[in-house]
């Protein structure tokens, strides 16, 4: 992204043949990354960058492409979560996040593949088909951002955008070898995301590099009061300089590299985080004692919200309507048993168990309770280091056709990620190396909430001396 | 297994979903395998320990009890699947007496 912006300013390449080369890579691909694209919309949009860079606009953004994953509202332009229940749903608004990257002269080129609602890591249990990995298209992208992943990696788009609960943006980011940031929870106003998790979603930017993905972090990021758990206070802007790493402390949790990871992925993240030791990093091992119920919690706290969120798709005020006319219950029950995918009826199903009379004090509040463990585990290792390191997920992207069927398998895939979301925690996935058949592996770092900086810092210091995220697939 | 059909269907009539038969099955399977899962919580002493529901210590946020702008009625309306006089449009809920 800042590549072409400086490209633009140089008159190297115009924002109207920019565009119309993306259009035309979006028209060739396979992957089926996008599920709407607005090529006129964007040639416009392309044509009025041209002038205003042209009379003097200095915003980097100015011109810039774009991709949206599909559950970030734009308003008249298509937004399905990926999902029947919304395939014609055109919103009558912007995200939050859409506003100001269109207020900074960012074009929105289209709307990315995802899992259904958001609940998947491998983009195939969206409605639209699975998306392709770029690396070997017969492999998933992961997911629940796979889309804006395989876009951003193929080249269809400068940046772009993502959602995540439970590692959505960053699984993707590791399997299709780019960069994403998990924000501080609260940082990014989820005005027009919609929900799946509202005590764990959070939007995050996604790119080619740690410094793309900190000039769109800045941009959309900032208290929004339609938000009611935006954070007020408002940081500075991200530095591009690149961390000092020498007297950084390093924690990693010896529990990140137990069973379950494959060999070739755990030998690219110890590679990186002896590179991070090289650059002057003090490397310490750490304890995160309560780390390996995270799932267990995920899956309870998740489906829970997701079950309440989720009961808005009633077929009356928007989405889809599944025609009865006998009476309200019959309505909703048809139009939901119609509009959701398989994976969504799982959750909602899981969530409404779990919060059920007789099962609450047992499922809801006693994850929450080992949420609050998990957290402490977080608050007590940043009193010994100041960034945690560690594989993003315990396995490379793996074959379409090859994907486990039990639902526990996929969901113990996100191990590694989980926990960030439920204690409220930045955290960012950067290409560190490749498996023994060639596909990316992301190494994860993580810090204290707030501290996004230090892990895009500590990103452009690895990515400064690494060539890892400038390998095209 | 940990479930039975009908604490299946019991959820589903909560959540507002059909289940045809094999799905009921299914759900019953799968939701029993990853129940059984969550068993490991069961091991963690979580005495005295608050639950989490939000990650910040952010209060209420409240808006001033002020009138502002609001949505269009046609824009707001433009989504739906049935429009009746600028309302949204739903079978009779309430017999007419």
């Amino acid at each position: 992204m800042l590549d072409t912006a400086r490209r633009f300013r140089k008159n190297d390449l115009s924002p109207l043949v920019h565009m119309e080369s993306l259009l035309e890579r979006i028209r060739t691909s396979d992957l089926n990354a996008f599920i709407t694209v607005d090529e006129r919309g964007a040639l416009a949009q392309a044509e009025a960058a041209c002038c205003s860079i042209d009379q003097g606009e200095e915003d980097i953004l100015a011109g810039t492409v774009i991709a949206v994953k599909d559950n970030i509202c734009t308003r008249d332009m298509r937004t399905t979560c990926a999902s029947s229940m919304l395939s014609d749903f055109v919103p009558p608004y912007d995200a939050h996040v859409v506003e100001k990257l269109k207020k900074r002269g960012a074009i929105v080129v289209g709307k990315t593949n995802m899992d259904e609602f958001a609940m998947g890591s491998t983009t195939a249990t969206s409605a639209f088909g699975p998306a392709r990995n770029p690396w070997d298209q017969s492999r998933t992208t992961g997911g629940s951002s796979g889309g804006s992943a395989a876009a951003v990696a193929a080249g269809l788009c400068d940046a772009a955008l993502g959602s995540d609960t439970g590692g959505s943006v960053r699984q993707p980011a590791s399997f299709c070898g780019i960069t994403a940031l998990k924000p501080t929870y609260g940082t990014v106003s989820r005005y027009g995301l919609v929900a799946f998790a509202s005590s764990l979603d959070q939007i995050g930017p996604m790119g080619r590099s740690a410094r793309d993905v900190a000039v769109l972090f800045d941009a959309i990021r900032g208290h929004d009061p339609r938000d009611s758990t935006s954070v007020p206070e408002s940081l500075p802007p991200t530095s591009l300089d690149g961390l000092d790493l020498r007297g950084i402390r390093i924690g990693v949790p010896g529990i990140f590299f137990a069973e379950g990871l494959d060999r070739d992925v755990e030998r690219s993240v110890r590679f990186a985080i002896s590179h991070l030791a090289d650059l002057g990093a003090a490397v310490v091992p750490i304890d995160l004692p309560h780390i390996r119920s995270g799932v267990a919690v995920y899956y309870i706290i998740a489906p829970a919200e997701a079950s309440s969120n989720l009961a808005r798709y009633d077929g009356v005020r928007y989405g889809m309507r599944e025609a009865d006319d006998r009476d309200l219950f019959s309505l909703y029950c048809e139009t939901r048993s119609a509009g959701f995918g398989a994976e969504v009826k799982r959750r909602i199903m899981l969530g409404t168990y779990a919060l059920s009379a007789g099962y609450y004090d047992a499922y809801y509040r006693k994850a929450s309770q080992v949420r609050t463990l998990i957290a402490r585990d977080f608050r007590d290792a940043f009193t010994s280091c100041d960034i945690i390191a560690g594989p993003t997920v315990p396995v490379s992207a793996f074959e379409l056709d090859q994907m486990p069927e039990d639902p526990l398998s996929i969901y113990l895939l996100d191990i590694y990620t989980i926990p960030a979301n439920l204690a409220g925690i930045p955290a960012i996935s950067i290409p560190c190396g490749f498996s023994d058949n060639g596909l990316p592996v992301g190494l994860q770092l993580m810090a204290p909430a707030f501290k996004d900086h230090l892990l895009l810092g500590a990103a452009m210091a690895f990515q400064d001396t690494t060539r890892f995220h400038e390998v095209k697939p | 297994m940990r479930l039975t059909a009908d604490d299946v269907l019991h959820s589903a009539r909560l959540a507002r979903l059909r289940l045809d038969p094999g799905e009921v099955e299914q759900f019953r399977r799968e939701l029993s395998s990853i129940l059984d899962y969550m068993d490991l919580l069961g091991d963690i002493d979580t005495r005295g320990i608050e639950p989490t529901v939000h990650v910040h210590a952010l209060t209420n946020a409240l808006r001033e009890d002020v009138a502002g702008p609001s949505m269009p009625r046609e824009e707001a309306l433009r989504g739906a699947p049935s429009v009746h006089e600028g309302s949204f449009d739903v079978p009779m809920v309430i017999e007419e007496g």
